[in-house]
């Protein structure tokens, strides 16, 4: 049993929890850029390879289209039902590819990622597929590109729900993370199962449990709080009553 | 400017097959207003979408000042898209952009560079009476600003074919005209080309030079409202002159005169009881600026029948006049 009376009890349970803390931001921070790289255009992909919809014709055929759109649901599919620890097993010669290693908190980096991905490319295609083809449709009556439709108006307009979509999938990825330090990647997962399950300090546990909670809760505050701001001027389309009231 | 040549398209929809085009013509000449009307689902939608390709017909051509725009690829069509602009029933402006930002989305797609933008921008806004509006976002405009947004945006490339597809439909009657108004402005000022598609006979009479009736897919008529107007028989001019039906105890003929131009201020009714001693009735009357000039349609109820109405009748023909006979009693009655 741990000893909570001696003097450095607390000073190395912050210390521990901190090195964990930073080991959990840095796993999930690089884990969101890359899902967001890739998950982004994967999700609007889904979307628009999709018959009549905005890149139903990929390279002038509709069938490259059609091909595209079955690859990547069937990718999607699988990354989302394959459990973690078996997708961490099965990734660890892809990881040991790109990272060198298998072990460690940046080799975790691969399987959060992976299992981010496609978690996040449906919350894009949800976002997407809500959009109103009206927009779709004026922006094509411009002559736009399919590179301007994308970037000036169907991300712009789906800010909102993208950003939602994102702090969901960063909670996700948290959660996942607590499960790489089970097998050596490092975090607070790694803080409250070495001390807290193997050496059963309650201290521990509970420390970890609030530090993740308020990273959660800051992180949907914020996301909320921002995805408010873009609403004040994105009235959602389901009712027109504009937000704001016309100034008279 | 617009020249659609036998058109047809075909949707193949869950109920089956369905004709939204089939073999429609239209020609439009430059400077003109030219108004498609029919009923809900009659395929204006799809036809006007043909224009700039936004639906592609099954066969026919499509030619907009003088380039046929079937045979362009995605870059050559996307050009000759910044020369055609189009506004929406819902207006479909980027919620999440200003009204000159919405403008400037039309600019930046045309590549158009900052500086320009932002004066071209603030130009058109001025041009459609929304400079004090720029920074608003759509939500809180009204939906005559909206619409205003909407044809800034689709004039921003200085296109010489404006689109409008029930560009008015969702508006209330006195927003409605303004909007109106405001196409005709832009038309005389800027020299530009207008289809419109609308259900609503009202928009055709205030501002069209021309129109075209659709229904299920056919041109059912089509001209100058000018010649429309005095064509026997004509659907669009029985649209155009909104009269009540017949009552079901008429007894004696009825006849529908139309004047316009010249013949306008005829005294039709005095010379029928003055010279042919007939005792007319009046059934009912429009009055109308079609076109930009006054026209109007009388429904006429002469007693009895035979020769001596004949004779009344072919007396106002030979004035210029389109007199048009609905109903003449049976034999039995007279
Ligand atoms: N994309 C589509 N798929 C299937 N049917 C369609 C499609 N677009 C239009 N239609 C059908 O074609 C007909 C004409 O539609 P539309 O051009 O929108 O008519 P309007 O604008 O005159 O109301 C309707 O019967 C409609 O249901
Ligand atoms: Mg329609």
């Amino acid at each position: 049993m741990i000893d909570y009376s001696a003097p450095d009890f607390w000073p190395i349970l912050i210390q521990n929890v901190l090195q964990g803390l930073v080991q959990t931001l840095y796993m999930t921070g690089v884990a969101l850029l890359v899902t967001i790289v890739i998950g982004l255009p994967l999700g609007i992909l889904l979307v628009g390879t999709e018959r009549r919809s905005f890149l139903e014709r990929i390279g002038g055929s509709r069938g490259l289209s059609a091909t595209i759109n079955r690859i990547l649901n069937f990718v999607v599919n699988l990354g989302r039902s394959v459990p973690f620890i078996i997708l961490m097993i099965a990734l660890i010669p892809f990881t040991r590819l790109v990272i060198g290693t298998f072990i460690g908190t940046t080799a975790a980096i691969v399987p959060l990622s992976v299992v981010a991905i496609p978690f996040f490319a449906r919350m894009v295609e949800i976002a997407v597929r809500e959009i109103d083809p009206g927009l779709i449709e004026a922006a094509d009556s411009l002559g736009a590109t399919r590179w301007q439709l994308v970037s000036k108006v169907l991300v712009p307009e789906t800010a909102g729900a993208l950003l939602l979509g994102l702090s969901t999938t960063v909670t996700s990825i948290i959660n996942f993370s607590a499960m790489v330090g089970v097998v050596g990647g490092g975090g607070l997962g790694q803080v409250a199962y070495s001390y807290g399950y193997q050496r059963y300090s309650t201290a521990y546990i509970v420390v970890v449990i609030i530090v993740i909670f308020v990273i959660v809760m800051v992180v949907q505050i914020l996301a909320g709080w921002a995805a408010r701001r873009l609403a004040h001027r994105i009235p959602s389309t389901k009712s027109r009553t504009p937000l704001v009231a016309p100034p008279t | 400017m617009i020249s659609l040549q036998h058109l047809h398209k075909t949707f193949s929809g869950a109920s089956g097959a369905v004709r939204a085009l089939d073999d429609v013509s239209i020609e439009v000449a430059e400077r003109q207003i030219f108004g498609v009307v029919g009923q809900s689902g009659a395929g204006k939608s799809t036809l006007i979408r043909t224009v700039n390709l936004l639906e592609r017909p099954d066969s026919g051509t499509v030619a907009v000042d003088g380039r046929d725009l079937l045979g362009l690829d995605a870059q050559g069509l996307r050009a000759a898209r910044h020369d055609i602009g189009m506004v929406f029933q819902q207006f479909n402006l980027l919620q999440g952009r200003t009204a000159r930002g919405n403008v400037e989305l039309a600019l930046e797609i045309a590549g158009v560079d900052r500086v320009e933008r932002r004066r071209r921008a603030g130009e058109i806004l001025d041009l459609v009476g929304l400079s004090s509006r720029a920074d608003s976002y759509p939500a809180q405009l009204s939906g005559g600003q909206k619409q205003r947004v909407g044809i800034a945006r689709a004039l921003a490339s200085n296109p010489k074919v404006l689109l409008s597809d029930e560009a008015t439909s969702a508006l209330d009657p006195e927003t409605m005209r303004s909007i109106l108004e405001l196409i005709r402005t832009i038309r005389d000022e800027l020299g530009l080309t207008v289809l419109l598609i609308t259900h609503e006979m009202d928009v055709i009479k205030r501002i069209c030079d021309s129109a075209a009736l659709l229904e299920s897919g056919r041109i059912v008529e089509q001209g100058r409202l000018a010649d429309v107007i005095t064509t026997p028989g004509s659907r669009l001019a029985a649209d155009l002159f909104p009269l009540h039906d017949l009552p079901p105890d008429v007894s004696g003929t009825v006849v529908d005169i139309t004047f316009s131009g010249g013949s306008a201020d005829r005294p039709v009714i005095a010379q029928l009881a003055r010279t042919h001693g007939f005792d007319v009735s009046i059934l009912g009357a429009a009055i109308e600026t079609i076109a930009g000039k006054q026209a109007g349609r009388t429904r006429l109820e002469i007693p009895g029948s035979g020769t001596a109405v004949d004779a009344a009748i072919a007396d106002l023909r030979s004035q210029d006049l389109l007199v048009e006979v609905i109903h003449t009693p049976s034999r039995a009655a007279s």
